[in-house]
């Protein structure tokens, strides 16, 4: 099921909307227990909004996305469904309003199935931390999807949905994305609007599309760019044309290989990463090798950045005003029990994490350090994009691996986004193509990394290693 | 009442006023007092997930005309997260601003010609409104709490001044014309009472030449004269805790207006860490000097230049005629006062009538207009209707309108006809014959026996000062 073609038929009238949205609903109910990919199924909405479709279409509409079936990432709120951002503290909650990428995406057609699965406030590498239990990997059911998008992805690579949205704060889009074997984006920080995503580290999150092909990516990307008054960080420019661009090719490009992301990886997944490059030079793209050497500083500054932002977002989770409240004697007692109750370990982490690097006495040494070696690295990307006009490297360093494998592990968790933290850091573009298979026949995802609004060269990159692996 | 000779009190004061905009400070909610609890609520102001702060522009222009009137510097800035748990805060953090604010430096000059820095002017949010039911009206021990929203998201400027202040009562006066130019800019209503305008003290206490000492915060101050009184006391109880070899601790004051004393809130120690950061929601404020330029221009005169501005309608004005002059723009009726000087009304007279006339509910005289102050004054001048008439005038006029000559008539004010006091005068002559003589020989006392007779007569139609001078004139 391939999203244009979806929506080209459903626009011709060949196929109805409601028709494609009860063959989706379909293939949730045969893999959805075993997999655990939504958390919220909403099939009468999803066959109501698909009748809706048809409607416009018999009125001579002609939406990109007519009848296209998606899976949303549970922190994305959706007027009246559960919304839950994988936690506890939020079980029940229904936002009283919709997320601008989900007006767009109904404006432009898509019909939302439900809520998929997520690591518990997107903090996490495997979708193991949320609160709904683990999502499993439809390509090896023994295996991680990856996180925190791991709902997401799943849900597209199994089949019963062709696109879906996740969230990016340090890689929760493009390390499922690789290791579910599909194409996932994080776009330029401000060229999606942010309202109605529940907050994880707000100068780092972005909302970004999962799809089978690169010419879906695009086209779900290009519905919901653009800026937005109900978000100021939006880019105030106009969204960037992507569908029109996808077959520019990479002649006269010139393509760093970088090598700190790739450092540490498995030698299959170097190793696909190098078959990238030269696929690359095939298409006519110059190739070099490049060395960023701030890149190694990125984790670093991600786990104390992100938690601190965390630690604040995740305050308002107090039970006193919705979700989850454990009574107490007193209101801070209430506070202290719903929070205790409410929130994973993971979770608690973190804001313990953020806590102390925002504390009096340690700023500066924490955040305030962590702030200037984000410059650094801004500075030190700018420098590698006076040369080269796109990086390449590895998204994950290695295939999906094993349920629990490293849950007791939290740092070998964190690894996970080694390559893919630096772009949140720097609010650039980057996404995760399908390049090549590894251990267990288990895909391996390649990273193309681009400066802020350069996803339509991203794209037409991705299109090349795609064409190159014959899809 | 006053330190021993060598001491004195030191005294900052932070004022947060609300913005009178139409909208709250991020969101598209109604800003307005007394509307039924939350009500005027959205996601973004009740701090729903997934919701973003949009900041309001008409607040940002409102804080840069009161950086401006304090003669500030507005500059490119930016916005904080304080964090902290209260009921009442739906993020359970704070938007203000910390280490940029959009107004920094500047100072305000008081009407006795002393002169106090200010440190910032900053922009942020209100809090909700919390009532506590049992356990004495705080938060512990209450059986119960309510919390109203309809306040959350409030724009709010925090007026932070030098520890320039050095008497309770220069900081009753600094508060004063603080509100007056709040009023001034149009930025507040300065009203105390419903907590528009709310004031906190910082006070010390030490010896001239040395060092400050320790400061506490004195909070709840609902009105200027909480805020002498409070001053006073903290400024003796500092003293005396130091005269007796005691120390200073700083903490957090708050003010009992029925006792007249402070007591602990809070101690430093206990003081929260607001692991204060960069709001990552908002992007950096940098208004474009020509729209800073467009607020200077759009400023009117402040509430010195206005006091200046009336004075010099005055010949040698005296201390009595200026304390009329500042209670007209206190008042803010200046235009009243401008009207009826127009139509040629003496100033005196003016600005006495608006500064005791149009006092109490100042702002609500719906059918009262500069035109008819000034029209009613003249009647007044003209001899047509006496004092007392004329306030009646304007009272009336200021409840339910009309013009002045139709609601004289109404009130039964006809002017007297020519002779008519005289002849009344005789025949009180011819039937106190007594009292005459006594008032002839010079018994003053004796006048207002006569007066007072005349007003009867006349109900009250009759203008003392002319009976008086009649009196005066048949005496000889």
């Amino acid at each position: 099921m391939n999203a244009l073609e979806v929506a080209a038929s459903v626009r011709a009238g060949e196929t109805s909307a409601l028709e494609v949205v009860a063959e989706s609903l379909e293939r949730v109910a045969a893999r959805n227990e075993e997999l655990n990919v939504f958390v919220h199924l909403d099939a009468e909405g999803a066959l109501a909004a698909a009748r809706r479709v048809d409607e416009r279409v018999a009125a001579g509409e002609t939406p990109a996305l007519a009848g296209v079936p998606v899976a949303l990432k549970d922190n994305l709120c959706v007027r009246g469904q559960p919304t839950t951002a994988g936690s506890r503290i939020l079980a029940g909650w229904r936002p009283p309003y919709d997320a601008t990428v989900v007006e767009r995406l109904a404006a432009a057609g898509a019909v939302a199935l439900g809520k998929a699965n997520m690591d518990e406030f997107a903090m996490g590498s495997s979708t193991e931390t949320s609160a709904y239990g683990p999502t499993r990997n439809p390509l090896d059911p023994t295996r991680v999807p990856g996180g925190s998008s791991g709902g997401s992805a799943a849900a597209v690579a199994a089949g019963m949905v062709p696109v879906a949205l996740g969230s990016d704060t340090g890689g929760s889009i493009r390390q499922p994305a690789a290791l579910c074997g599909l194409v996932g984006v994080k776009p330029t920080y401000g060229l999606v609007s942010r309202y109605g995503l529940i907050a994880f580290a707000s100068s780092l999150d972005q909302i970004g599309p999962f799809a089978a092909t690169v010419a879906e990516a695009a086209l779900v990307l290009e519905v919901i760019a653009g800026h937005d008054p109900l978000d100021t960080t939006s880019l105030p420019e106009p969204a960037p044309a992507l569908v029109g661009h996808l077959d520019d090719g990479v002649a006269g490009r010139r393509v760093g290989l970088c090598r700190e992301l790739v450092e540490g990886a498995d030698p299959e997944v170097v190793a696909a990463v190098q078959r990238a490059a030269e696929a690359l030079a095939r298409a006519g793209a110059s190739v070099e090798e490049v060395s960023i050497p701030e890149l190694r500083l990125g984790l670093s500054a991600y786990y104390l950045i992100a938690p601190a932002e965390a630690s604040s977002n995740l305050a308002r989770y107090d039970g006193v005003r919705y979700g989850l409240r454990v009574d107490g004697p007193d209101v801070e007692a209430m506070n202290v029990a719903t929070r205790t109750v409410g929130f994973g370990d993971e979770v608690k982490r973190r804001i313990m994490l953020g806590t102390y690097a925002l504390s009096a006495g340690y700023y500066d040494a924490y955040y305030g350090q962590a702030l200037k070696v984000r410059t650094r690295m801004i500075e030190a990307f700018a420098r590698a994009y006076a040369r080269v006009d796109t990086l390449l490297g590895a998204t994950a360093p290695s295939v999906a691996f094993a349920l629990g494998a490293k849950t007791q592990d939290p740092l070998a968790m964190y690894l996970s986004d080694v390559f893919t933290i630096p772009t949140n850091l720097a609010g650039e573009a980057a996404l995760s193509v399908p390049f090549g298979t590894g251990e267990g026949g288990l895909p391996i995802g390649v990273q193309l990394l681009g400066p802020a609004r350069s996803e339509a060269r991203l794209f037409a990159a991705a299109r090349v290693l795609e064409a190159e692996v014959g899809r | 009442m006053s330190l021993p000779e060598g001491w004195e009190v030191v005294v900052g004061l932070e004022v947060h006023t609300e913005l009178r905009t139409a909208t709250k400070l991020f969101c598209g909610c109604a800003n307005a007092f007394g509307a039924e609890p939350n009500t005027q609520t959205c996601p973004v102001c009740l701090g729903l997930p997934g919701s973003l702060p949009v900041l309001n522009r008409r607040a940002v222009e409102l804080a840069m005309a009161i950086g401006l009137a304090l003669h500030a510097t507005v500059s490119s800035s930016t916005f904080h997260r304080k964090n902290y748990f209260y009921p009442d805060m739906p993020k359970d953090f704070q938007i203000s601003q910390y280490d940029r604010p959009i107004n920094a430096g500047g100072y305000l000059d008081l009407p006795d010609g002393s002169r106090v820095g200010i440190e910032r002017a900053h922009l942020e949010e209100d809090t909700g409104k919390s009532t506590h039911l049992g356990g004495g009206g705080r938060i512990h021990g209450a059986e119960r709490s309510l919390v109203d929203y309809n306040r959350s998201g409030v724009p709010l400027v925090e007026i932070v001044s030098a520890p320039d202040i050095r008497s309770a009562a220069q900081a009753r006066a600094y508060a004063a014309e603080l509100r007056g130019i709040l009023i001034a800019t149009g930025a507040s209503d300065g009203r105390m009472e419903e907590g528009s305008m709310r004031v906190d003290a910082n006070v010390s206490v030490h010896r001239v030449g040395e060092p400050f000492g320790t400061r506490c915060e004195m909070k709840n101050l609902n009105s200027l004269r909480s805020l002498q009184r409070a001053i006073d006391y903290e400024a003796e109880r500092q003293y005396a805790l130091v005269a007796s070899g005691g120390v200073v601790r700083q903490e957090t004051r708050h003010w009992d207006e029925d006792r007249g004393v402070t007591s602990t809130m809070r101690s430093k120690e206990e003081a929260d860490d607001y692991r204060y950061f960069q709001e990552p929601d908002l992007v950096e404020l940098v208004p474009e000097p020509a729209w800073v330029e467009a607020v200077r221009a759009g400023l009117g005169p402040m509430p010195a230049a206005r006091r200046a501005h009336l004075a010099a309608l005055l010949d040698e004005p005296t201390p009595a005629q200026l304390d009329a002059v500042g209670t007209v723009v206190d008042l803010g009726v200046d235009d009243f006062v401008e009207a009826a000087v127009a139509q040629g009304v003496e100033a005196d007279r003016a600005i006495a009538r608006a500064a005791n006339e149009l006092a109490g509910e100042a702002r609500e005289r719906p059918g009262l207009t500069p035109g008819a102050f000034a029209a009613t004054l003249r009647l007044e001048q003209a001899g047509e209707l006496s004092a007392t008439q004329a306030k009646a005038v304007l009272a009336t006029l200021a409840l339910a309108g009309g013009d002045p000559v139709g609601v004289a008539r109404e009130l039964g004010f006809e002017r007297m006809a020519a002779g008519e006091l005289e002849g009344l005068i005789d025949g009180l002559i011819g039937e106190h014959p007594d009292e005459w003589g006594r008032f002839c020989e010079g018994d003053d006392k004796l006048a207002q026996f006569f007066t007072g007779r005349v007003m009867r007569a006349t109900r009250g139609q009759a203008d003392g000062k002319v009976v008086l001078d009649l009196l005066r004139a048949r005496r000889g």
